[in-house]
């Protein structure tokens, strides 16, 4: 097995935990992804320009005009616990 | 503290002047209920699509304009990804590679003379949602999320807490006679994260930094920073180390301390924004935009001084705020040219004054350029006196309304007639025999009690000037 994805960092940043079982299949699947984009690395793609989407879209703007809102009692009725007009949530230390 | 180097780099985040949210139609009005702007976009909701706000993108490029920045004919978006419960969707979408704006600077007045201050970028984002601290919970509201915000990273180019306040305070200035956001502090639309380092002098790698966060006014800015900068010097002078760090201002301690921070915290694993394509702007839009830009303020006062005759502190004051300019302009074009000094004088005295009194701006006044205007020139032509134009002022500014009516409705025109003041003269002086024969034995300041009992007689509206000579003149010949 290569190192080339840190599993269990990436784990971490995205707040999972994993098994040991789960650690080592997602190495293998990732480590295979990872082979396989590498593959772009054997061709000369020097001067061409990345491209980030499928389509050669540009400038899709919308103009600033208030459309309504939804109704705050639908929203909040989504929420597990509210507090008034709020989202409740536990209470939360400030993280840099 | 000498021997020392401070450095400062400011990242100010700008709320633009736009009616709805960066990527959603949601409104954006001030104050409004808890969570009632909101859609699926701005709340987060998986699949919701966001749409670019266009005035959003308009509103930086204007602000890189004025600012002298480089803008980028191709800019594309970015997520930053991290996990806190002000931005639901887990992400801040962002840019990161290519902002829309690249350089530039601002000019500031420091002790030692004027002084470029480099701006590294302009970026566009969304603001995230506000949350609420309470003692057993917290409460989110979605209202402010999704706010179009540009973040303006300036160089490390700042030498001290003082310098750091010339450059936001000409910010401002800029972006307000940009008319690109309300910087409004109160209202957060301007809020400032703060890089200060030191290092000895002569050692040329930069110190470690610490970035300051939760500053929300200018004052708790200086503050921060003059306290930072200290605690750095102590630390540094004792040998100890800087860590590099993200501290938090308590305005009410008046102290930095350090933010609990998890060692991946700034991972943010940037990647494009996938469901937003690149936004190019064309050469000749981006010059159409340019040719439409304003004054920048350091150009207008010197305009202004030029133009209209007045001294460089007048045109100073007068630049502060766009729109006091703008009318001093237009009722300076309104007068004679040799008027501008009088037209200045007026404003900075007295309409200054009763700006000051009544907290209203100049547009939120009665008073209109026209009617100063005409206040002034009715002076000049001696039609009214000085004390009548003051008290016609607050009228004016309260009411509205032009001078010349209120003139002719309430006969407050100047008496500068000779024949008509004289029998007021020789009222006065037959009435007065004391102060006359005063005058006469040598107490010369007689001859001014006397000159305010004719103004007194007319009811304000006699000229002095022409009142003091006829007054002169017959203490002067035969009694
Ligand atoms: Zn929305």
């Amino acid at each position: 097995m290569s190192d080339t994805i840190d599993v269990a960092y990436v784990a971490e940043l995205a707040r999972l935990e994993l098994t040991p079982d789960e650690h080592r299949l997602f190495q293998q699947q990732l480590e295979l992804i990872v082979r396989y984009v590498d593959k772009i690395g054997e061709l000369d793609v020097s001067g061409i320009e990345p491209t980030m989407h499928g389509q050669a879209v540009v400038n899709v703007f919308r103009e600033d005009v208030v459309l309504p809102s939804c109704d705050r009692e639908r929203v909040l009725g989504n929420a597990p616990e509210r507090n008034g007009y709020e989202f409740r949530l536990p209470k939360i230390v400030e993280d840099a | 503290m000498t021997g020392y180097l401070i450095t400062i780099g400011l990242e100010t985040h700008v709320q633009l002047r736009t009616a709805t949210k960066m990527f959603c139609g949601c409104s954006l009005a001030f104050g409004a209920e808890p969570n009632t702007n909101v859609c699926p976009v701005c709340l987060g909701y998986p699949g919701a699509l966001p749409v670019m706000n266009r005035e959003a993108v308009r509103l930086t490029v204007v602000s890189g304009l004025m600012l002298g920045c480089e803008i980028s004919r191709r800019s594309t978006f970015d997520r930053k990804n991290y996990f806190y419960p002000d931005m639901s969707k887990d992400y801040q979408i962002s840019q990161n590679g290519s902002p829309l704006c690249v350089g530039g600077s601002v000019r500031i007045e420091t002790a030692a003379g004027a002084k470029r201050v480099r701006i590294n970028h302009i970026h566009l984002e969304e603001d995230a949602a506000k949350i609420n601290h309470y003692a057993r919970f917290s409460g989110v509201d979605f209202n402010r999320c999704g706010t179009p915000l540009m973040e303006i990273v300036s160089e490390p180019d700042l030498a001290s807490p003082d310098e750091a306040m010339a450059y936001l305070q000409a910010l401002k200035q800029i972006l307000l006679y940009a008319g690109v956001s309300d910087c409004n502090l109160e209202e957060g639309n301007l809020r400032s994260d703060v890089n200060v380092s030191v290092r000895p002098i002569g050692q040329e790698r930069l110190g470690t930094k610490v970035e300051i966060k939760n500053m929300n006014t200018f004052k708790g800015i200086y503050a921060a920073l003059e306290y930072e900068i200290a605690r750095q010097l102590a630390t540094v002078t004792r040998g100890g180390l800087i860590v590099q760090e993200t501290r938090r201002w308590d305005p009410e301690l008046g102290e930095t301390q350090p933010m609990r921070s998890k060692e991946n915290a700034h991972d943010y694993r940037y990647f494009p924004e996938p469901d937003l394509v690149p936004v190019e702007l064309e050469e000749a839009q981006v010059e159409a935009w340019r040719a439409a830009l304003p004054e920048l303020p350091a150009v207008r006062r010197g305009r202004m001084a030029e133009a209209y005759g007045i001294p460089d502190y007048d045109a100073a004051v007068l630049a502060d705020a766009k729109e006091n300019a703008d009318f001093f302009e237009a009722a300076a074009r309104a007068c004679e040219p040799r008027l501008g000094k009088t037209v200045s004088n007026w404003f900075m005295t007295e309409v200054m004054r009763l700006l000051s009194e009544s907290g209203l701006t100049i547009s939120q006044s009665a008073l209109t350029p026209s009617a100063l205007a005409e206040l002034v020139t009715l002076l000049d032509t001696r039609v009214i006196n000085g004390p009548t134009a003051k008290e016609l002022l607050p009228e004016l500014f309260r009411a509205g309304g032009l001078p010349s009516a209120l003139v002719a409705a309430r006969g407050l025109g100047q008496v500068s007639d000779a024949d008509a003041l004289a029998a007021l003269v020789q009222q006065v002086l037959s009435e007065n025999g004391k102060s006359v024969a005063d005058y006469r034995a040598g107490k010369r300041a007689a001859a001014g009690f006397l000159v305010g009992q004719v103004m007194k007689l007319s009811k304000g509206k006699a000229d002095p000037q022409v009142v003091g000579r006829l007054v002169a003149e017959r203490l002067a010949g035969a009694s």
